[in-house]
């Protein structure tokens, strides 16, 4: 069974993304995401200062099997990534909800964010999925 | 409709993540492909390989069939229980499959085939049978399990019985011997020592909890992709098939020229393309910065061309992607590879990559 943190928000394309207090905005990948993909090897992060579109191709994180991409769930300006995944993607298989986070952003639009999916419907959709 | 292996509900139960494999459904990994690849370079991994098709061929000619029918020469097999590396060709000299043969008696060999063309391989194997009177018999009730790694056969060894106890603590490399209907070889895919056996497949699920409760570690089909590559061993329909002659695929050592009179189906269509000097070459590479080679990227060589992979991987003994390409022939010691859109540098080396745990390439 997968683990779903229900205080975050998901996308269809299996990116959490959680809402900080200074109103940036944390991304990485679910944890049915990193798990379905396999070892982690290689992570593309990323420029600070970039900005990204809602549903933009805007990292990559490449498994022993694949390469896949991480699209942002919401748009907006990127503030911060997660440089130690340069030398230890295997975070992300590990603690995909906390250490294995990619990258923060600053919301071009807050109603984004609430476009996403909760934590239960995002449960529904992976089982909708499996079928 | 999907095959299982006698082992299937072990995959299950020791938690397998299965998917298909040439209409079988195998294990990828029991969790991560990583630490299983490195369980095999640093103690013992075992991997249900029972998907693969064990031949049997019976005839007073066999041998003289084999001749024929294989591009190395099963002459070089003088002692029963030894082993032979080989391809099969079509008249082109493209590789139909390729396989291992052991010599048990004159009139006894057996091949273990690839699962992905056994079809193909058994049709071909009795239209050309029969002008030898040689008898085809696919043996289906056996099931096998490779054990490999420097502690292999030091933890299967206790397990077998007595008799095949000694015989095979005694096996050199790439022999087999029997154990009544277990056949035991040193052979494998990996670049390591052990064993693979050949049981029925009765005994399959008893012999697997045996080995796991020694220590053995199941292993999926995902690490023994990544194992194999490091190792510099081909995979059939990645590195070649059917278009591509062995002298293209890395695997000239394979063919057997002398004796010159020696006709080998293929034979007329290789010496061609030996003289001309064929166009492309497989060789190994190294990443030399961050990313991840994969199979059909294109690879760029300074003014001879384009190549592409045929086998990329991460290499987790190595810390780098790694890759066999078809490249043009002229290819000197540098190329690059188009990783997503962008252009990476790329070493051009000769494989294997990884030996008995050691790495033979310098970084």
């Amino acid at each position: 069974m997968s683990n779903i943190p229900v205080e975050l928000k998901y996308a269809k394309t299996h990116e959490w993304a959680r809402g900080n207090d200074d109103g940036s905005v944390t991304v990485g990948i679910s944890d049915n995401a990193q798990d379905q993909l396999g070892d982690m090897v290689f992570i593309e992060l990323p420029e600070v200062g970039q900005t990204v579109a809602v549903n933009e191709a805007c990292a990559v994180v490449e498994s022993v099997k694949a390469a896949s991409d991480v699209y942002a769930p919401v748009g907006g300006e990127i503030l911060e990534v997660n440089e130690a995944l340069t030398d230890s993607p295997e975070t992300v298989n590990q603690d995909a909800y906390g250490e294995g986070w990619l990258f923060r952003l600053q919301p071009a639009d807050p109603a984004e964010m609430e476009a996403l999916m909760g934590g239960e419907a995002y449960e529904l959709f992976l089982a909708s999925e499996a079928h | 409709m999907s095959n299982k292996t006698p082992l299937y509900e072990e995959h299950l139960a020791d938690g397998g993540k299965l998917v298909d494999f040439a209409g079988w459904e195998m294990p990828i990994h029991y969790g991560s492909q990583i630490e299983e690849h490195n369980n095999v370079r640093q103690d013992a991994g075992m991997f249900d390989v029972s998907h693969m098709t064990v031949v049997d061929l019976n005839g007073a000619r066999t041998r003289e069939f084999l001749r024929y029918l294989l591009a190395n020469n099963v002459d070089r097999l003088k002692d029963s229980g030894k082993a032979l590396y080989s391809c099969m060709l079509n008249e082109d000299g493209g590789v139909i499959d390729d396989l291992i043969v052991y010599f048990l008696r004159d009139d006894y060999f057996r091949m273990v085939v690839n699962a992905g063309t056994r079809d193909k391989d058994l049709a071909w194997l009795n239209k050309q049978a029969a002008a030898f009177e040689v008898t085809v018999s696919e043996r289906p009730e056996l099931a096998m399990i490779a054990i490999q790694g420097p502690n292999a056969r030091e933890k299967t060894l206790p397990l077998l019985s007595a008799a095949a106890r000694t015989a095979a603590s005694e096996l050199p490399p790439f022999f087999g011997v029997f154990d009544g209907d277990w056949f035991i070889a040193r052979t494998g895919y990996t670049g390591e020592d052990g064993f693979e056996i050949v049981l029925p497949a009765t005994d399959a699920v008893g012999f697997w909890r045996q080995l796991r409760a020694a220590g053995v570690r199941p292993t999926g089909l995902g690490a023994r992709d990544t194992l194999r590559l490091e190792a510099g061993m081909n995979l059939y329909g990645s590195d070649m098939d059917e278009s591509i002659s062995p002298l293209e695929a890395a695997l000239g050592w394979t063919v057997a020229w002398e004796p010159a009179e020696r006709n080998f189906i293929g034979r007329t269509a290789l010496e061609k393309q030996r003289q001309q000097g064929g166009s492309q070459k497989l060789v190994g590479l190294i990443l030399e910065g961050k990313g991840v080679l994969r199979n059909h990227q294109k690879v760029i060589t300074a003014g001879d061309g384009e190549g592409e992979i045929t086998s990329g991987s991460f290499s987790p003994t190595l810390q780098r992607a790694i890759a066999f390409a078809r490249v043009p022939r002229a290819t000197g010691d540098h190329c690059q590879v188009e990783v997503r859109g962008k252009l990476l540098p790329a070493r051009v080396v000769k494989p294997p990559f990884v030996r008995n745990g050691e790495a033979q390439i310098e970084l």
